[in-house]
């Protein structure tokens, strides 16, 4: 008999609070992967019919730049979420997700899951605030990246 | 554990007058920061938060954090990162050299009302050197704190200071060591993001937690915002200032924050009274 993921989904802090119902409606989309070093989770402009709860292991967000080779956005670490491509038209990767250590997560077929939002508002509003909160923590992360704080010295 | 909602003001600073110290080594730690160790003429206790005004003749002055351990008195640590003219002069020193040196000044970090719990210190860039003299002295006492965690970001790889002592900090003293940097290529494995991004990730207790923060002041200011949120007290986050400190001994009002003056009254402060004036732009 299969394992469901549903008490590992409930321990994640990202669907802390969700009700059980709707942990059970999300673990019915899931499944273990596993991404040795080195190795991609998505390619920049394929296709993001899912997304990735990292539960262990580094992975790099990179945009490739002609003439200096890939560029780390940002990594993402255990109980980070990676994509939220899956949920916004056109539904197409942004960057490319590179395993930079083996990486253990859980992805999410985010049909199934747009499937299961559109049948139960109540769960896609509630995943829906859930991923706005992640993605206004990403856009604060960027903009102090984009200040270069510690580059624009000034002094004596 | 002792509240820490207050730090005792100390007297107010006199004016010295400079002496020269003989600088004994010249590191060099990343391409535009290098640590002096400078031989004080006569015996130098200082506590770990506080500075020295360096100056080169002709050239000007300049606070600087003592960023040596406080237990060593016969070398006194300055690192500094060139800046201006006058860290430029002061990074361009070599052994057998002299700098002017006044001091030492300022608050310093509360370590002893932190014991009992765990301590957090988070760190942006020039920002590790300040925090070092209290990371020596928390290790030096060990057993009279909980878990202690440094999170320190950097611009970039070759940016990161200390490194070998970040290795030994994680290794030897079971301290809980993250590391990020802004950007990266592929040849850094460790984290890519902003500081503040560290702390939900960090294991420590929030309510019997003390935080000390140092950093550009943009870096602190998202940083205590990530603090408050893990829930540390506000009474319990402790910042490190800068301003545009000149005489260091509460004459000449160029670093004045509000009620405070910086050189006087920090440059270690408790987030609490500070906040309302933290938004407040530097003339």
């Amino acid at each position: 008999m299969p394992q469901t993921l549903e008490p590992l989904l409930r321990s994640q802090p990202f669907f802390a609070g969700l009700a059980p119902g709707h942990v059970a409606l999300i673990a019915g989309c899931a499944a273990n992967v596993v991404f040795p070093a080195g190795t991609f989770l998505f390619r920049e402009g394929e296709p993001a019919e899912t997304f990735f709860l990292i539960r262990e292991g580094r992975v790099a967000l990179e945009i490739a730049a002609p003439g200096r080779g890939a560029l780390v956005v940002q990594t993402l670490g255990e109980g980070d979420v990676a994509g939220f491509s899956w949920l916004i038209e056109p539904h197409r990767w942004e960057f490319d997700g590179r395993a930079v250590r083996r990486v253990r997560a859980v992805q999410m077929d985010g049909t199934c899951l747009r499937g299961k939002c559109d049948t139960d508002p109540r769960l896609g509003y509630d995943l829906m605030r859930r991923f706005a909160a992640m993605a206004s923590n990403r856009l604060q992360s960027t903009r102090l990246q984009l200040l270069d704080v510690y580059g624009h010295a000034h002094g004596s | 554990m002792r509240t820490a909602a207050d730090t005792v003001r100390p007297a107010p600073p006199s004016w010295i007058q400079p002496r020269q110290w003989r600088v004994a080594a010249a590191d060099r730690e990343s391409a535009d920061v290098v640590t002096l160790a400078l031989t004080p003429p006569e015996p130098f206790r200082f506590q770990p938060g506080q500075f020295n005004m360096l100056s080169v003749p002709g050239i000007g002055e300049v606070p600087i954090s003592i960023s040596g351990d406080p237990a060593v008195t016969g070398r006194v640590l300055h690192t500094i990162r060139d800046v201006g003219p006058v860290t430029r002069a002061l990074c361009a020193l070599g052994p057998g050299q002299h700098a002017g040196v006044r001091g030492p000044y300022g608050t310093s970090w509360p370590l002893a009302a932190a014991e009992g719990g765990d301590l957090v210190i988070v760190a942006g860039g020039i920002g590790l050197p300040p925090l070092r003299p209290a990371l020596y002295q928390a290790i030096g006492r060990r057993d009279r704190f909980g878990r202690i965690v440094l999170l320190y970001g950097a611009r970039t790889p070759a940016d990161l200071l200390f490194a070998r002592e970040l290795r030994s900090w994680r290794s030897r003293f079971g301290l809980d060591v993250q590391v990020t940097v802004d950007s990266a290529g592929r040849g850094w494995h460790g984290s890519v993001g902003v500081v503040p991004g560290l702390i939900p990730r960090a294991r420590f207790d929030p309510a019997a937690a003390t935080a000390f923060v140092v950093g550009p002041e943009v870096m602190m200011r998202f940083t205590v915002r990530g603090l408050l949120a893990a829930g540390v007290p506000d009474d319990r986050v402790y910042l490190s200032m800068e301003r545009n400190m000149q005489c260091a001994a509460a004459l000449c009002g160029h670093c004045q924050l509000g009620p405070f003056l910086v050189c006087r009254d920090g440059p270690v402060f408790c987030y609490r009274p500070l906040a309302r004036w933290l938004g407040i732009r530097e003339v």
